[in-house]
């Protein structure tokens, strides 16, 4: 792959580092930081995330990174919380206002029959819509989620996946992705969306 | 349902090399905390949990060193328990890039700890342990300090009040080890197990009795469980995982088949 610069926003939370060392198996230069120029400059920015929402957004805000995310044009991969964060809200610490880069608002994951939360675990991809990101990533195939909240199934769904409903599990808008779950922790299924990311969505 | 049963070996960690054989003593080096833990991945585990024996009785922190080599290296989630005490404990092994933090006796000692670690990295990284035996009046109670028989201590509160009460501190998994089955290889104590089940409303994972293949199955249709925990079966070979995904997935269970194997 070509050694194309990887910013991975530091919002804060923990876990962080995963994402960065799944980056350098794949031959990418990730730094982890919060300076808006080393943002601004990189080829591929990714938000990552694993805390709560307000938190979050609260850590985003504070370090100015609110303007910085709406004004990227390279793409940008929201991935957990991150991906969360895209969207306009969610229903997270009793509501909490996201960036808005994709339409929609997240909800809390109803417990049911069979239906545990924190949804945790190995669930299956169903590819709803054809994308450079989902590259060779066909339906069935399983990636691992943890999270209790989650966007439902919209317009800017490209695979889902169900537990008790159906959730998106890797979104679009535009020049944004998003996946719900942890490439980072999903084996080739993840490898291969972290590659796409860096070699099949286009740059512009 | 489309949800994975997940398999989840146990690896016991001793300065930063993979060990078995009792907890005090007559440690085995088994090899390298890395080169196992890519094999086990290899093989198509869906999870690992590394338990520090060294960290746990002797009141030290996890040396975060190899957690880092682990994160490093490994594309699968993985969790970390013992000598977890502390929000600040939690935070040097998550960010050294843990998915998962374990809690066992120091949650018995002071149950805020678990609200504390859910407040500060959310209900998906707070994994409770607990270590439960069937007392003479038939009830379920829970244990602490089972490190070693000698410190080991019972404690008044059942098992099944315990499972309710950490879910409300914020525990976002439990795991449940039933010391009467643990080591025996009869097969996990699918009663206690589906006890605890109706109670759990968060990921619950069986721990302690597994044996053969069969045990997992029965584990997993019976008790309804949402992942099984072994270490021994596992380590000795006696049940390859790519066979036991194989058995479960005949057995109409819905288990991640990975490479090597047919998907």
């Amino acid at each position: 792959m070509s050694a194309r610069t990887v910013a991975l926003v530091d919002s804060g939370g923990t876990n962080i580092g995963s994402v960065s060392y799944a980056l350098e198996r794949l031959g990418a230069r990730a730094a982890l930081t919060s300076d808006p120029a080393t943002i601004r400059a990189a080829d591929r920015v990714v938000l990552p995330g694993v805390g709560a929402a307000a938190a979050g957004m609260e850590r985003l805000r504070a370090g100015g990174l609110v303007e910085v995310l709406h004004e990227l044009e390279q793409p940008l991969l929201g991935v957990c919380l991150g991906m969360q964060l895209l969207f306009e809200s969610s229903a997270e610490d009793g509501g909490v206002a996201c960036l808005g880069l994709i339409p929609g608002a997240v909800v809390r994951i109803p417990v049911g029959p069979g239906v545990r939360v924190p949804h945790m675990g190995w669930n299956a991809l169903e590819v709803l819509r054809p994308d450079p990101l989902l590259h060779g990533v066909a339906s069935g195939e399983r990636a691992y989620f943890v999270h209790s909240y989650a966007a439902p199934v919209g317009s800017t769904t490209l695979a889902s996946t169900r537990h008790g409903g159906d959730w998106s599990a890797v979104v679009r808008s535009g020049n944004r992705w998003g996946a719900q779950f942890h490439p980072e922790r999903s084996a080739d299924v993840g490898a291969r969306l972290l590659r796409n990311f860096m070699t099949e969505v286009s740059d512009d | 349902m489309t949800l994975a049963r997940r398999i989840i070996p146990c690896l016991d960690v001793r300065e930063g090399r993979v060990v078995k054989g009792t907890r005090f003593r007559d440690h085995v080096d088994m090899g390298d905390i890395v080169e196992l833990a890519g094999r086990y991945r290899d093989e198509g585990a869906d999870e690992l949990v590394f338990y520090d024996i060294t960290a746990s009785p002797e009141g030290r922190r996890v040396d975060v060193g190899w957690v880092t080599r682990v994160a490093r290296e490994i594309d699968i989630p993985f969790c970390v328990a013992g000598g977890i005490r502390s929000v600040e404990d939690a935070r040097a092994v998550l960010h050294a890039g843990a998915d998962k933090i374990s809690v066992n006796t120091p949650a018995t000692q002071r149950p805020a700890l678990v609200s504390e670690l859910a407040s500060a990295f959310g209900v998906q990284c707070v994994v409770v342990g607990v270590d439960s035996l069937r007392d003479d009046d038939g009830q379920w109670r829970i244990r602490q300090l089972t490190g070693s028989p000698e410190a080991t201590r019972a404690l008044s509160t059942t098992t099944l009040e315990w499972v309710r009460r950490v879910q409300e501190l914020g525990a976002g998994e439990i795991v449940l080890n039933c010391m009467g089955s643990d080591g025996v290889r009869a097969g996990y104590d699918i009663e206690q197990l589906s006890a605890v089940r109706q109670v759990c409303h968060v990921p619950l994972i069986a721990s302690g009795g597994a044996g053969a293949a069969e045990h997992f199955a029965a584990v997993f249709a019976t008790a309804d469980v949402d992942g099984a925990l072994a270490a021994s079966v596992f380590h000795s070979g006696a049940v390859p995982i790519p066979a036991l995904k194989e058995q479960l997935h005949d057995a109409g269970l819905v288990v991640r088949r990975t490479a090597g194997v047919r998907r």
